[in-house]
């Protein structure tokens, strides 16, 4: 029996156990919000304090609870399988269990990810996968994976997709790369990923492009951390200059979420480092703006306030400042106002000359 | 003049006095008005000569003058200014042809005949009023039969009212339904529904103004007699009855009066309707038998719910501290004792021979004068020094309250609700007169859940309809604290919630904010009293209501426990590979945890 069913099945007696000792089994998870993470930059991620939230079964409790053992109960069932379940079908398969069944799809990821935390493992451990996508490759990187078929091995060269990109999987463990790049710049927008692409900027810059697509998919960070530690490559992250791209996105790809402080270990890029665009290079390349609009004002204070991350680095805490002041943010795509390939030709070239400039 | 209807007149000038005043007064000269409140002010004798004297006019002004203490000031300019002499002639002649009848025309809302759906209401209502009244004085246990007919024309309706009461004297018959301000409920201080005289005749007054046809009345007073039928008019000017028709008739009944009248009128249902009336009189009045025959000739009755009569009511004297000077002047003049003394001895509750000595002596007048001769000023001392007396308060045992099992009686029969209670609050005294309040509660049930409460008022066992801001007991309903009774009330407003609140006062006289009878005036001792009575019933309910709460909240718990347990026993059998037998185990186990503990 693997690891994770037997920590499943200790979990189940020790709850049966309280109930036949008359007393109310309690199930105890991590805390999943930012107030229980802390920040060692010389482990590099954003790793749980340690308190914790025990829901005792009671009256209230009693759906929550009953719905959290059904879940391990799936769990359990998918790992001794070997098999695999999206989010939604989870949800779905909820749906046999009459009045403990999900009426809405996020209930039945919260349960998962509090099984998750619960475990301290990742949820796709668990046998659960998430529906998204990973992401999106282009350059000079060789990734080697696996016929399913016939257990061949593949060799994809990520330079050879022309126009399109090599799209990242779910699960990515099983893979091996090989390349001769310098760095991977981590991108937030499909629309600029295309805009390099189209221009074979991973030529011109002996580089690997990543398309995030916002926020980076678990798969799509564990995938750039994996080509940061076994190609000893740079990770440079380029999004837009607002407080969303700065925390949401950069910060989550280099040290992991609050929400899944439990498994950052895994997920997080602790090296990259933050090209752009910065409140300074608004300034500096006099990139047309908008306004800050009020949910920005408040997560850059937020992060300034509570997010151990920002509270770790000066520099971020000065740029925030510096964006708030000027009340205005700017679009990774705002270069366009120059000229089409100004990106191309002007910034990244600038900016990739003195990469210890970069905001850590 | 004819001097005939004059001092009927002047009887029925008391209950209108305040009204006709009010809406008068803006049209009369100051002249007028000082006649007026002297005219009931100089004795009789000296009335008579001012109204013979009148054609000459500066005489009798000068006449009035000097017997009154207000007037002189005013009546000089007047003489000197000659078009405004002639004007005050000519307003003093107009003075005398106005009647109760005449004026009840033009101010109708103050007897409640404001629009075609309230006129029909006070139509029944009066016609009913006074069928209760006459049966329970007779002892009769009360049927009463309502028709509502439609009339020939549009808008149109005839009304008829008929009971099985002791019937009328023939010769009353003219009077007392074609005669404004005729009856015997006025003259005395005696719990009834009727207190003025004025409604039935007024009911067949609005009917002939708005039809012109006549009131028609059969009744009997004994099996043996034959039954008279009267169709009458008022002749509006005199205040006069006046025959259409007089008749004996084949009644096949024992005993019993029947009246009809054709009104101009709209039926509607709902609130404030005449179904909701006779639903409410129905609750405060469980020994009557009621039928009602809408105009769509669906029959409708409201069954007894006791056989028994209420208790009958004592007549009173007044208590001194009620009577207005005006009324002690009156009684002065009318008294039949010889001295003072035994004047507020016999004529008022209360009053033993010590206390009248010392009214006497702190009004610094004799106790052995005659009360005929009592001048203006003694008699304003007299009434001073009433009110600085300590009298005992009135007798209470002239009330007849429902009495708490027959408001329990009343509210189930018309109500169907969950929980029903209610509380008859010991007699108290406002401004001399004596009173009884009671108050009942109906919740849940059938009641809508949603909403405001619903507030029945009675007073001396008649629903009132209209008006139900204005009176005090709406406003002790208010300021009752509802929310520590388990219920959700906003600020000033009526409580919510599926609620019934009854609330019914007796009294020997029901201070009305107006002739209507609609709202009940805002003596503080009533609102107390009333509260007292509300907070008594607030309590129960709130025990109550608390009570079902918890087992509510009980069976909730309870239900929401056994639907997830089942899910966890499942779940760790599928983990732990248990038996079935196990599987059970548990869910008994944990039932048994969780019913237990309290959140």
């Amino acid at each position: 029996m693997s690891k994770i069913a037997t920590q499943i099945k200790d979990t189940a007696t020790s709850v049966r156990t309280k109930i036949q000792r008359r007393s109310k089994p309690t199930l105890s998870f991590p805390l999943r919000t930012l107030s229980n993470v802390k920040y060692h930059p010389k482990q590099g991620f954003l790793q749980l304090k340690g308190k914790k939230k025990v829901r005792t079964l009671t009256v209230s409790t009693v759906k929550t609870f009953a719905q959290t053992l059904r879940m391990m109960s799936q769990a359990k069932t998918l790992v001794e399988d070997d098999e695999i379940m999206t989010k939604r079908e989870a949800y779905y398969v909820s749906k046999n269990w009459q009045d403990a069944r999900f009426d809405e799809q996020p209930e039945s990821d919260t349960v998962i990810d509090d099984i998750e935390a619960l475990f301290q493992v990742n949820r796709e451990q668990l046998g659960f996968i998430p529906e998204e996508k990973g992401g999106e490759v282009a350059g000079k990187l060789i990734v080697i994976d696996r016929d399913s078929d016939t257990g061949k091995q593949l060799r994809i060269d990520c330079t050879k997709f022309g126009s399109g990109a090599y799209s990242i999987p779910i699960s990515i463990e099983h893979l091996k790369f090989e390349t001769k790049a310098r760095f991977v710049l981590a991108i937030e927008t499909a629309g600029m990923f295309q805009r390099l692409v189209k221009h074979n900027y991973w030529r011109k810059a002996n580089c690997i492009l990543i398309s995030m697509g916002g926020v980076p998919t678990r798969a799509c960070r564990r995938f750039i951390r994996r080509l940061a530690d076994e190609l000893k490559l740079p990770v440079y992250a380029f999004v837009d200059c607002d407080p969303y791209g700065m925390f949401n996105i950069y910060r989550t790809l280099k040290v992991g979420s609050g929400n899944a402080a439990h498994i950052n270990r895994y997920f997080c890029v602790p090296n990259a480092t933050f090209l752009g665009v910065t409140p300074q290079d608004i300034v500096d390349y006099k990139l047309p703006t908008h306004p800050l609009k009020e949910v920005d004002i408040k997560r850059a204070k937020d992060a300034i306030k509570n997010d151990p991350f920002v509270q770790h680095y000066k520099p971020w805490q000065d740029s925030i400042r510096q964006l708030l002041e000027m009340g205005v943010r700017a679009e990774q795509q705002a270069f366009a106002v120059h000229d089409l390939n100004y990106v191309i030709e002007h910034y990244l070239p600038e900016k990739l000359a003195a990469p210890k400039k970069f905001l850590p | 003049m004819p001097s005939g209807p004059i001092p009927t007149y002047d009887e029925g000038a008391e209950p209108m006095g305040k009204a006709r005043k009010k809406s008068v007064k803006p049209t009369l000269s100051k002249v007028e008005v000082s006649k007026t409140k002297t005219a009931r002010k100089v004795k009789k004798k000296k009335r008579d000569v001012r109204k013979k004297a009148e054609p000459k006019l500066a005489k009798a002004t000068k006449d009035v003058a000097e017997k009154s203490d207000e007037t002189p000031a005013e009546e000089t300019p007047a003489k000197k200014d000659v078009p405004r002499h002639s004007t005050a002639e000519d307003m003093a002649s107009r003075q005398r042809e106005i009647s109760v009848a005449e004026f009840f025309t033009k101010n109708r809302h103050l007897l409640g005949f404001d629009n075609p759906r309230k006129a029909l209401l006070t139509t029944i209502k009066e016609g009913v009023d006074n069928s209760l009244d006459a049966c329970e004085e007779a002892g009769i246990l009360p049927e009463v039969k309502v028709v509502i007919t439609p009339g020939k024309e549009e808008d149109r309706f005839i009304v008829t009212i008929e009971d099985n009461g002791p019937g009328i004297l023939k010769k009353q018959i003219p009077r007392i339904f074609a005669k404004l301000l005729y009856g015997s409920k006025f003259h005395r201080l005696k719990m009834s529904r009727g207190q003025q005289g004025i409604g039935i005749s007024a009911a067949g007054m609005y009917g002939q103004l708005t039809t012109g046809k006549p009131i028609s009345i059969i009744s009997k007073t004994s099996r043996n007699k034959p039954a008279h039928h009267y169709e009458l008019e008022i002749d509006t000017k005199r205040n006069e009855p006046r025959i259409i028709v007089d008749e004996n008739v084949d009644w096949p009944v024992q005993r019993g009066t029947k009246v009809e009248i054709e009104l101009e009128a709209k039926f509607q249902k709902g609130r404030q309707s005449v179904e909701e009336y006779l639903e409410q009189t129905a609750i405060a009045n469980p020994h009557v038998l009621l039928h009602f025959v809408t105009p769509d000739g669906e029959t409708k009755t409201y069954n007894r719910a006791s056989q028994e009569l209420p208790v009958e009511t004592k007549e009173i004297k007044p208590h001194p501290y009620g009577v207005e000077l005006g009324v002690l002047i009156k009684m002065l003049h009318d008294t039949k004792a010889r001295t003072l003394q035994s004047f507020l001895h016999s004529e008022f509750s209360r009053v033993s021979n010590q206390v009248a000595r010392t009214i006497c002596e702190k009004a610094k007048v004799s106790e052995r004068s005659r009360p005929t001769r009592i001048a203006r000023q003694e008699a304003d001392n007299l009434f001073k020094a009433i009110n600085q007396t300590k009298i005992m308060n009135p007798r209470t045992d002239c009330l007849s309250p429902i009495g708490e099992e027959l408001i329990l009686a009343g509210l189930k029969k018309q109500i169907e609700a969950d929980f029903y209670t209610s509380v008859t609050r010991p007699p108290s005294v406002y401004r001399g007169n004596p009173f009884q309040i009671e108050a009942g509660l109906a919740y849940g049930g059938s009641l809508p859940a949603e909403g405001l409460a619903r507030v029945l008022r009675y007073a001396n066992r008649v629903p009132l309809l209209y008006q139900q801001s204005a009176c005090a007991m709406t406003r002790s309903v208010l300021n009752t604290a509802w929310r520590n009774y388990a219920l959700s009330q906003s600020a000033g407003a009526l409580p919510s919630g599926p609620l019934v609140i009854i609330v019914h006062m007796a009294s020997v006289w029901v201070p009305f904010t107006s002739e209507s009878k609609e709202a009940v005036a805002h003596y503080p001792e009533i609102i107390k009293e009333v509260r007292l009575a509300l907070q008594e019933c607030g309590r129960r309910l709130a025990v109550f209501v608390r009570r079902r709460r918890k087992a509510a909240e009980s069976q909730r718990k309870k239900d929401y426990i056994q639907q997830y347990i089942p899910h966890i026993a499942i779940a760790l059998r599928e983990m732990l590979e248990l038996s079935e037998r196990q599987e059970t185990t548990i869910v008994k186990q944990l039932t048994d945890l969780l019913e237990r503990s309290h959140s």
